[in-house]
């Protein structure tokens, strides 16, 4: 099998890696970049505790292969914050409780920014839907909503 | 350790929303969990698991996988140990069987090798000859005489001559003559109920590092509900000793009681010992579901009695739960659960603990009392339908109060049963008007909670700070609230104490994150550890003024003069005490063992409103509201969710979840998609009310919140359904095919 040389972008740095044709972006990021804040809960695209964006776009990293990063912009939860700056999602996140063992908490926050940078102002079924890829079995997904929707209103008052 | 009554106390930080102190890793992607970690040299596991559900394995040949290049590491059950006790010897077996494969995706033998897919390789080259044996994976089949038997020779002097050898235990609780209760009855109803087994569904699978030496020196890194729990099963599986295996729990991404047992890491260290190397074993989620260890499944006879008034006469409960391939305990907890919320005169529960071909069971949420629950809380609600009386004065009219003799044999002290009922009664949800095709059921819940064994260290820093060691991993916020408790036993702020899970030879022995316990048992012993310290800063104050230690008192984080006779001292911080402490007798800790009892049980009542699709059978849940006991909430924040997410857990055993087994004994939905949990468009907001009726066995009043609430989802939203569209299910999960079947025959 021969390797890939990849260069790509990842929150907004450069970055080169090596990996095998059958390797996800998911195994690159955890385990060539040490990029560890997205996590395999299943490996088949079903629990989103993976997600990143690949320009622009909404993916579970598990069914992307790390070929396809080739020339592409990546986001995963450890670009969110600027620095020591959190975002608003991941603030009120902490604020509201709305994270408990917090495994797929890197990949709802992933979700929801992508959800507020498309629909400012989404109703709560919109964020329901939207975030039906990300299984949560903790919370009931209760806290996780109204989370989204105290970060929404406060970046829409900016 | 009883509750603090001498004055009525005001908190101060306990009942607050503060942040808990590993948000930040959380929300950032810093937390380290099972499968994060790496370490120099580090080799990959892999598992081969049996594709049959019963098979003798005939011959095993590993030498092809050891000669490919790249492998470091092959073991089976022949590199373990022989533990002398049963329970051991069972679990070990579970990790990597021993003559007989017992389920599908039971493990068999494992590899390590420098990259996964050469240990993906290795594995197609082990060969395995197996003897397929006949197979029983429901209860019922596995009861009759005739079923083929999973084990032999291992039911306890509990079970009845001529019962099926897969009965491995027999239980009965109840009290009062049954017959002459029946006898008093206006209406009898006796019912048959089905549960299917249902997986915890932690995000995170089974993962772990593990590097053991020759010397029997090893290190463990895995996420676990029990670090202490860990490191004596795999002690015993590998043959070492406690002392030289340190085990440190990771960051865990949800257990629901599936993560207090091993099945991965005594094959890792297996391997490592083999090897010479670190072995990182994590499962995929295939493997989770075909070889972790889910819920039982159970079949269930109830038979209640009941005046035309409204008042149980006579109630009993036959329970059947099949728990695996090895002998389990579980209906005992759902025998004595079954009637817990009810006052009876005349009771009696049954329980079979039944061996099949499926995987090991182990705790899920309050395990055995779901399904137990939602049998007898159908049926009481169908005799409310049948009598045309109101389900909630019914409820209250047999609820359970302080003083009631326990269907299961304690006197009950403070519970909060009938409160919670009020609650729920006087909610505007309970009267809300409600459209076609909805219905509207509730149910009683009910779980014992548990103490057990717990050690907290309390350490006063020179700046005034403090810094707790416990042993409990942190599964929903309990840093922040044994933070919260510390800082309120010593009258500081919240932000001055940090709280750390540490590693086995860091503290004494610590029982598993189970149990709803920590916040009760952690708590309370860091409650005692902070008093510990208090005595110590008031007698090193007492030695600088001169005066007796009696004479000296400890408030709002300050020790002070106890009154005008002990002198005038202006008071003396925490801080000006932590400064001097290398002058008053050197450092300053306190600390607490115990054995805690007291937990105090814990009741609550959801009511759910439904509305079922007459077209397809589908059941949408349109409000929920929960009302729970927490005795004392010390962060509302975490008991709400706890609340929530319990909800939430048992919508899903009542609607989607199953594991589903075809005719060959295979799982056939060992998968997300097919095995379908919550998602959040399916639900709506999860409301909460916290009651605080205070438990007399801690000090602040406090009980534990985990397990209670999924306890009442699967009734209320079959007696919802029942209501909805006039059919009584007892099969759960009410998936659409079965609701709408039941709905077309009605």
């Amino acid at each position: 099998m021969k390797n890939f040389h990849v260069s790509t972008t990842i929150n907004g740095d450069d970055a080169e890696f090596i990996c095998t044709p059958d390797e996800t972006l998911l195994d690159v990021l955890r385990n060539r970049l040490g990029l560890t804040g997205a996590k395999e809960g299943c490996g088949t695209g079903d629990c989103g505790a993976c997600s990143v964006t690949l320009n622009g776009r909404l993916v579970c990293s598990c069914l992307v292969l790390g070929a396809e990063a080739e020339g592409a912009e990546i986001e995963t939860i450890e670009g969110m914050a600027d620095g020591d700056d959190l975002h608003p999602l991941q603030r009120v996140f902490i604020d509201k409780a709305a994270l408990q063992c917090g495994v797929c908490t890197p990949g709802i926050l992933v979700a929801a920014r992508s959800l507020l940078e498309k629909n400012p102002e989404p109703t709560d079924e919109e964020i329901r839907y939207w975030l039906a890829g990300n299984l949560c079995r903790c919370t009931g997904y209760d806290k996780i909503i109204k989370a989204v929707q105290i970060a929404a209103a406060e970046m829409r008052s900016v | 350790m009883a509750l603090d009554t001498s004055n009525k106390r005001e908190f101060k930080v306990v009942g607050t929303r503060v942040q808990r102190p590993d948000g930040i890793d959380k929300v950032t992607g810093k937390a380290m969990y099972g499968a994060d970690v790496t370490a120099p040299g580090m080799l990959i596991g892999r598992i081969l698991r049996s594709p049959h559900a019963h098979a003798r394995i005939v011959s095993l040949d590993t030498s092809a996988a050891e000669a490919l290049k790249g492998v470091k590491a092959v073991v089976t059950t022949a590199d373990l140990s022989t533990p002398e006790d049963d329970y051991f010897a069972d679990i070990r077996d579970n990790c990597l069987a021993r003559e007989k494969v017992l389920y599908d995706g039971h493990a068999v033998a494992a590899v390590a090798a420098t990259n996964k897919h050469v240990a993906k390789e290795a594995l197609k080259l082990i060969k395995v000859e197996y003897e397929i044996l006949s197979h029983v994976t429901d209860v019922d089949e596995a009861m009759k005489a005739d079923a083929p038997i999973v084990q032999e020779g291992r039911a306890d002097e509990s079970v009845h001559e001529g019962w099926s050898q897969n009965v491995t235990s027999h239980f009965e609780f109840g009290h009062g003559d049954l017959e002459a209760g029946f006898a008093k009855a206006d209406k009898i109803v006796e019912r048959t109920f089905k549960t299917a087994a249902t997986h915890q569904g932690y995000i995170e699978p089974h993962a772990c590092l593990a590097s053991l030496g020759t010397d029997g020196r090893g290190e463990l890194w895995c996420c676990t509900q029990g670090q202490f729990l860990v490191r004596t099963k795999c002690a015993e599986i590998l043959g070492i000793e406690a002392s030289q295996l340190r085990v440190t729990a990771s960051e865990i991404g949800g257990g629901f009681g599936g993560k207090t047992t091993v099945f991965i890491e005594p094959v890792a260290l297996a391997l490592s010992r083999k090897a010479g190397r670190p072995v990182k074993l994590v499962m995929s989620r295939e493997e989770v579901f075909r070889a972790s260890g889910p819920t039982v499944s159970s079949s269930i006879d109830v038979k209640i009695g009941m005046t035309k008034d409204g008042r149980i006469t006579a109630g009993q409960a036959k329970l059947r739960y099949q728990g695996g391939a090895f002998p389990n305990g579980t209906v005992e907890f759902g025998s004595q659960a079954a009637f817990a919320a009810y006052d009876l005169e005349a009771v009696q529960t049954l329980g079979w603990n039944v061996m099949t071909n499926r995987p090991k069971e182990i705790s899920y949420r309050a395990p055995g009392a779901p399904m137990a629950i939602y049998a007898v809380e159908s049926v009481v609600d169908e005799l409310c339908q049948e009598l045309s009386l109101d389900p909630l004065e019914t409820r209250l009219k047999n609820a359970a109060r302080k003083g009631t003799l326990s269907s299961y044999g304690p006197t009950f002290n403070d519970i909060g049963l009938v409160a919670t009922l009020e609650a729920a009664k006087t909610h505007p949800h309970y009267s809300a008007p409600l459209g076609k095709n909805q219905g509207r059921g509730l149910s009683c819940g009910f779980w014992f909670n548990f103490g057990g064994n717990t050690c907290v260290s309390l350490n006063l820093n020179s700046d005034g700070t403090v810094g707790v060691v416990e042993g409990n991993p942190d599964i929903g916020g309990s840093r922040a609230s044994i933070s919260m408790m510390a800082a309120e036993e010593l009258g500081i702020p919240y932000e001055k104490v940090r709280t750390v899970i540490t590693d086995t030879n860091s503290l004494g022995y610590n029982d598993v994150t189970d149990g709803s316990r920590v916040t009760f048992a952690v708590g309370l012993a860091t409650i005692e550890a902070a008093r510990a310290a208090i005595k110590i800063m008031c007698s090193r104050v007492a030695k600088i003024w001169g005066i007796d230690e009696e004479a000296v008192v400890w408030e709002d984080g300050c020790a002070k003069p106890s009154g005008p006779n002990a002198g005038e001292f202006p008071p003396m911080t925490i801080a000006e005490i932590a400064a001097i402490a290398d002058n008053t007798g050197g450092p300053i800790a306190g600390h607490h063992e115990v054995n805690a009892d007291g937990a105090g049980v814990s009741f609550g009542v959801h009511i759910v409103d439904t509305e079922v699709d007459p077209e397809t059978g589908a059941t949408k849940i349109l409000r929920y509201t929960v009302f729970q006991d927490a005795g004392k909430a010390v962060h509302p924040d975490y008991v709400e969710g706890q609340m929530q997410g319990g909800a939430v857990q048992g919508i899903g055993w009542a609607l989607n979840e199953e594991y589903i087994y075809g005719e060959d004994g295979r799982l056939q939905n060992p998968g997300f998609l097919d095995y379908r949990i919550p998602v959040a468009s399916d639900l709506p907001p999860i409301d909460t009310v916290i009651l605080e009726i205070p438990n007399p066995g801690h000090p602040y009043g406090v009980r534990g919140v985990g397990e209670t609430s999924i306890v009442p989802p699967l009734a209320a939203i079959s007696n919802a359904v029942s209501r909805a569209t006039g059919v009584r299910m007892t099969e759960l999960p009410m998936s659409p095919p079965k609701l709408l079947k039941a709905m077309s025959e009605r």
